[in-house]
């Protein structure tokens, strides 16, 4: 389990996290939600321990991350995997290389064992045998299975993924959804997902909070967030449907 | 004038800013490079890089350095009759000077510029994030390797070009000038000692500290996407060559 608490990030004059709190449940799948810009990216850089809060905490099964350096926050990070947005495969590597990275750097297993879960894992996210692709080649979904494969690798306790499906067609943000959907019930970890898209939200979500002004101003199930009565919510939701339409 | 004082100053503090950042990355490389795992699979693939991949442009620098090195002082020497000095004049010059300082400024251009674009590039495409969030330090598995091959490879391209340009300088001066082959080598032999070669290297050595430690630094802090990429490339150049002619000038004033 996952616990923010009064979580403030300022860069220069602008107030990016205004005191975010907020619980994210173990095992299951927790989206949040917000427009453009107010720091959804942030907020999830935080939970990794990528940026420091100015103050407040972030507990991660008791410990504070926000607390932690060196070689205690590389342990805490290889509980983590993480799916950015554009997917950062490392363009001067392999498909096969990006995959087997986290396991080369922090496991010893041999280069068959390493093959085989690179192969398994690729299998998971149905791209199998494209070890030997370069990044460069593949189309932004194909990318972004690719780094969930790579999240996926060091069988990590809790998934971070940065905007799923922006910049993706629907029928593939759709098959994106469905994988990440596949995944999480496959192998029951935490799963946070940061995303602009309601259809994203509602599809994969267990629990959703909204991100705004810097604090989160609700959060739900899906079926309880779209009773709430928060006018900023009642618009987004409205601003998304009529995108819809 | 006030305006334009102002100006002087502020791209004074500027780049002292830079320079002390530098040196914190050099701190914090430093560190890291003793701290094992020791990663000699990345070492030996940036000295490839840096190293093997910029031997031809270095020949050809070398070469071209040195005979026109021997054309000039050719014609000068000439005026008293002092000719079989023209090989003294190349190999000095090259040792002390131009081997290490055309050869760096070359590496520059090559391989410091194609440091400060990867790691650019890596640092708008959240590659540097993502190389964090496995737990892998960022410093330790670019930064390190790159400056490491960049301080052992910089002087073994440094005697390339020095051996060329001196091959260069006989070339023009003996086969095609016809002066005295005996003269001119036995010169060379009296008056260059091995410490010339020796604190050209030295130079060569701190060179490729420089070249490396600005690619990289300019790399890791590029921010503005594509754009960003192609102004920390340029200003990568620009501050690595004017920083190592000033090195130059300083390493040159204490060890002759």
């Amino acid at each position: 389990m996952i616990e923010i608490k009064g979580l403030h990030k300022t860069f220069g004059e602008q107030k990016v996290l205004d005191g975010v709190a907020l619980q994210i449940d173990k095992g299951r799948t927790t989206v949040i939600l917000g427009g453009s810009g107010v720091g959804k990216s942030v907020l999830l850089k935080h939970i990794i321990g990528l940026l420091r809060p100015d103050r407040g905490e972030i507990r991660i099964e008791g410990l504070d991350i926000t607390r932690l350096e060196g070689k205690d926050l590389n342990e805490m990070r290889k509980k983590f995997g993480m799916l950015f947005q554009e997917a950062a495969l490392f363009d001067s590597m392999t498909v096969g290389a990006n995959v087997a990275f986290p396991l080369r750097e922090h496991t010893k297993l041999k280069e068959k064992e390493i093959k085989e879960i690179v192969a398994q894992k690729l299998e998971q996210v149905g791209l199998e045998g494209l070890e030997e692709k370069m990044p460069a080649e593949l189309s932004g979904g194909m990318k972004r299975r690719v780094g969930l494969a790579r999240a996926l690798s060091l069988d990590p306790e809790i998934v971070l993924v940065d905007e799923p499906t922006s910049g993706l067609d629907p029928v593939m943000a759709e098959a994106i959804e469905e994988l990440i959907i596949e995944t999480q019930r496959r192998l029951g970890e935490t799963f946070v997902v940061i995303t602009h898209d309601i259809h994203t939200a509602f599809h994969i979500g267990h629990k959703i909070a909204m991100l705004h002004d810097g604090r989160i101003v609700e959060e739900g199930s899906p079926k309880a967030f779209r009773r709430s009565s928060n006018p900023v919510v009642q618009a987004f939701l409205a601003r998304g449907e009529e995108k819809e339409v | 004038m006030l305006k334009a004082i102002n100006a002087v100053g502020e791209g004074v503090a500027g780049y002292l800013r830079e320079m002390g950042r530098m040196f914190l990355l050099l701190l914090n490389t430093i560190r890291w490079s003793l701290y094992p795992p020791f990663r000699f699979d990345l070492l030996f693939q940036q000295m490839e890089r840096v190293g093997v991949k910029s031997i031809l442009v270095v020949v050809l620098t070398g070469a071209f350095t040195g005979m026109v090195m021997g054309l000039q002082t050719f014609y000068a020497t000439r005026k008293f009759g002092a000719e079989t000095m023209v090989g003294v004049t190349v190999a000095l010059a090259m040792t002390r000077e131009l081997g290490p300082v055309l050869t760096s400024i070359m590496v520059t251009g090559r391989a410091g510029s194609a440091m400060a674009a990867e790691i650019g590039t890596m640092r708008v495409t959240e590659q540097i994030d993502a190389l964090f969030a496995m737990a892998v330090n960022p410093i330790k598995y670019l930064i390190v390797p790159r400056v490491m091959a960049s301080i052992v490879v910089v002087p073994i391209l440094t005697i390339i070009a020095d051996f060329v340009g001196i091959v260069g300088g006989y070339f023009v001066g003996v086969i095609i000038l016809r002066i005295n082959a005996g003269a001119y080598v036995a010169n060379m032999e009296k008056y260059v000692d091995l410490d010339d070669i020796y604190n050209g290297l030295i130079k060569a050595a701190v060179f490729g500290l420089i070249l490396s430690l600005v690619g990289c630094y300019k790399g890791f802090t590029t921010t503005g996407g594509a754009e960003g990429v192609g102004k920390a490339t340029t200003q990568s150049v620009v501050l690595a060559a004017v920083t190592i002619l000033m090195a130059d000038y300083i390493l040159t004033a204490v060890m002759f």
